[in-house]
């Protein structure tokens, strides 16, 4: 248990241990968005990052070449939006990026359009524009590296960044 | 500090050199008639057809109490070999021994091993340091000499020296301007492919003296020559709020682009050196491009749209701006006027175009292009006609014209790997050839000539 614990609160081990689990999923529409998607939920403090990034998930994942915000998408940024809310005092920044099959400025500006567009959804959800920042990496840096759609398709997001401080 | 000169090298020289040869000449063959000397024609590769058969050319080591001439010939004949018009033979072919570089060599000798031109050189070391390099060009079936040249540099400027004496030669040769005497910047990559250390680089085109001009601390992306050589325009995510920089190469002294509420990218500098063109990305998330005057600091936007418009690349007539949009669906190229004027799409082919980038002589745009599940380079006339791809792999990317404009450089991955390299091809697609760099390198930029 306490090795699970420590697993479940380094987010190092939760993305690795998404990447794996996303990687070997056959289908995106039915990718696990969070942690908690995968059974870690239940060890972080209510209210703290990890809580956050475990418990309601940190990011959401985009088709190609788009900023559409998917169905599953916008119900984890539901729940984000209401977790934000919930802690008022997180300042937000959301970066944008996006897949490797692109062009490096394309892909810039593709990572910040995801970002305006993921902010813009959690402001219709009730979380002030004026708290979320955005930021885009383009394709600098990828979650996982390979020649196939089982990698790309994890790159290609916007995730929920908190800083500041906590409640 | 390199002085280019040829002091003795005017008319006087010229001739003294043609009696000297005649003189060789009478000895060895009595019937030579001096006067058929200047009516032969000129050696001259021409590189206006497709295919070119490369010149067969010696290049001897040049003659030094060390092994600094043979140094020098070595990196004139990589350069020339590199360049796929030129074919330098092997050494060990070569009949005659080069003793003095100043005489008519035996043109028989370098004949019959096939060599169409033959390079002899000198390099001594004179009384206050410096060295002076002199190198001479001989049309061995014309049996005359075509160009002779000394230069005086510092010892440690012996590469930039072995470029230029490779400059003149190709020039000599082929009627346009070299190439050799220029160096790229580019991003030097480490790290894990998941997390790369970036960090700004410069070297010579052929991958020599590689010099580092940022620590790593913060992601750097695409920089670009000045017009001058002097300065590089980059990205830079410092402080978390990715925005556009000069950094001056002799001084290292950096300065941002402007103040813009949003990040900026695709950085270019105008061919006056006056501006910096680049695209900002604003709150909705359009990309649109943007000037900055670097003397009154004023911005002026060139193009509104909600699309994304970025990779601008001026005319190198500083009048046009070429640019790519997805204003159509997928990223295709446009131009307009450099004032953001009728701006018009020309690219019209499969799939998408990216990173347009206008060629220094003005005649074509090379582009990325991104079509059934790979990644070409390939240019096509100012007017979107005559596409031409040049190559076509997993991922290459980037293309930056060498300021002759007959060869690109770009980087290139492998599949799946995220591990960049750098290569050359030129305008005929046959010579594609991997730039050697200590680690991974991507983002080429080729700086101009010195004049």
């Amino acid at each position: 248990m306490r090795r699970f614990e420590m697993i479940a609160r380094s987010p190092v081990f939760v993305a690795l241990f998404l990447s794996l689990a996303i990687a070997g999923c056959a289908s995106k529409k039915n990718m696990p968005n969070s942690a908690g998607d995968l059974g870690l939920a239940g060890s972080a403090k209510p209210g703290s990052t990890q809580d956050f990034t475990v418990n309601v998930g940190d990011r959401i994942f985009f088709d190609v070449d788009s900023s559409v915000i998917r169905a599953d998408a916008q119900q984890t940024l539901a729940k984000q939006a209401q977790w934000l809310q919930r802690y008022p005092n997180y300042a937000i920044t959301v970066e944008g990026h996006a897949d490797e099959r692109g062009t490096r400025e394309y892909n810039l500006a593709l990572g910040q359009r995801r970002a305006a567009a993921t902010r813009n959804y959690l402001a219709s959800q009730g979380v002030p524009a004026a708290r979320i920042k955005t930021l885009s990496y383009g394709n600098e840096r990828p979650v996982a590296v390979c020649d196939s759609e089982s990698c790309w398709s994890q790159n290609r997001r916007a995730i929920t960044v908190l800083g500041g401080a906590g409640s | 500090m390199l002085i280019i000169g040829q002091p003795k090298e005017g008319p006087e020289l010229m001739l003294k050199i043609l009696r000297t040869l005649c003189a060789a000449f009478a000895m060895v063959m009595a019937t030579l008639i001096v006067a058929t000397l200047p009516a032969k024609a000129q050696l001259k590769l021409d590189i206006t057809k497709g295919v070119v058969e490369p010149m067969p050319i010696a290049i001897t080591d040049f003659l030094s109490g060390d092994q600094l001439g043979t140094n020098i010939s070595n990196v004139i004949a990589a350069d020339l070999e590199r360049s796929g018009l030129f074919a330098p033979v092997d050494k060990g072919a070569f009949i005659e021994k080069i003793s003095n570089p100043d005489a008519a060599p035996r043109f028989e000798d370098w004949k019959v091993i096939n060599a169409q031109a033959l390079v002899t050189g000198r390099v001594t070391k004179q009384g206050d340091g410096r060295l002076k390099a002199e190198f001479r060009l001989w049309d061995t079936f014309a049996g005359q000499q075509l160009d002779g040249q000394q230069f005086f540099t510092s010892p440690e400027s012996w590469r930039r020296v072995a470029h230029i004496i490779a400059d003149a030669i190709y020039e000599k040769l082929t009627g346009e301007k070299g190439y050799f005497d220029t160096r790229v910047v580019f991003v030097d990559e480490s790290g894990t492919k998941e997390k790369r250390i970036k960090r700004l680089a410069i070297m010579d085109q052929d991958g020599a003296n590689v010099r580092y001009l940022t620590n790593g601390k913060d992601l750097v992306l695409t920089p670009r020559f000045s017009p001058s050589r002097q300065e590089i325009t980059y990205m830079s995510f410092e402080g978390g709020k990715p925005q556009i920089y000069l950094l001056q190469l002799e001084t290292g002294q950096r300065e941002l682009v402007g103040n813009f509420p949003g990040m900026t990218i695709a950085p270019r500098f105008s061919p006056d050196g006056q501006k910096v063109v680049m695209s900002l990305l604003q709150e909705d998330g359009s990309a649109n491009v943007y000037t900055m005057d670097l003397r009154s600091r004023t911005t002026t936007r060139l193009t509104s749209t909600s699309a994304i418009d970025t990779g601008a690349s001026y005319s190198p007539d500083g009048s046009q701006v070429v640019f790519e949009s997805d204003r159509g669906g997928r990223p295709q190229i446009y131009k307009m006027g450099a004032d953001g004027s009728n701006p018009q799409r020309i690219s019209f082919g499969d799939g998408s175009y990216s990173t347009p980038v206008w060629s220094p002589r003005g005649d074509l745009i090379a582009f990325t292009k991104q079509s059934g599940g790979e990644f070409s380079i390939g240019v096509m006339k100012t007017d979107g006609s005559g596409e031409r791809i040049l190559t076509s792999g997993y991922h290459d990317e980037g293309p930056t014209w060498a300021p002759n404009g007959r060869v690109l450089m770009f980087f290139r991955l492998p599949p799946g790997s995220n591990s960049p390299k750098l290569s050359t091809v030129d305008l005929t697609g046959r010579n594609l050839r991997q730039i050697q760099t200590p680690n991974l390198a991507s983002d080429p930029a080729w700086s101009p000539l010195l004049e």
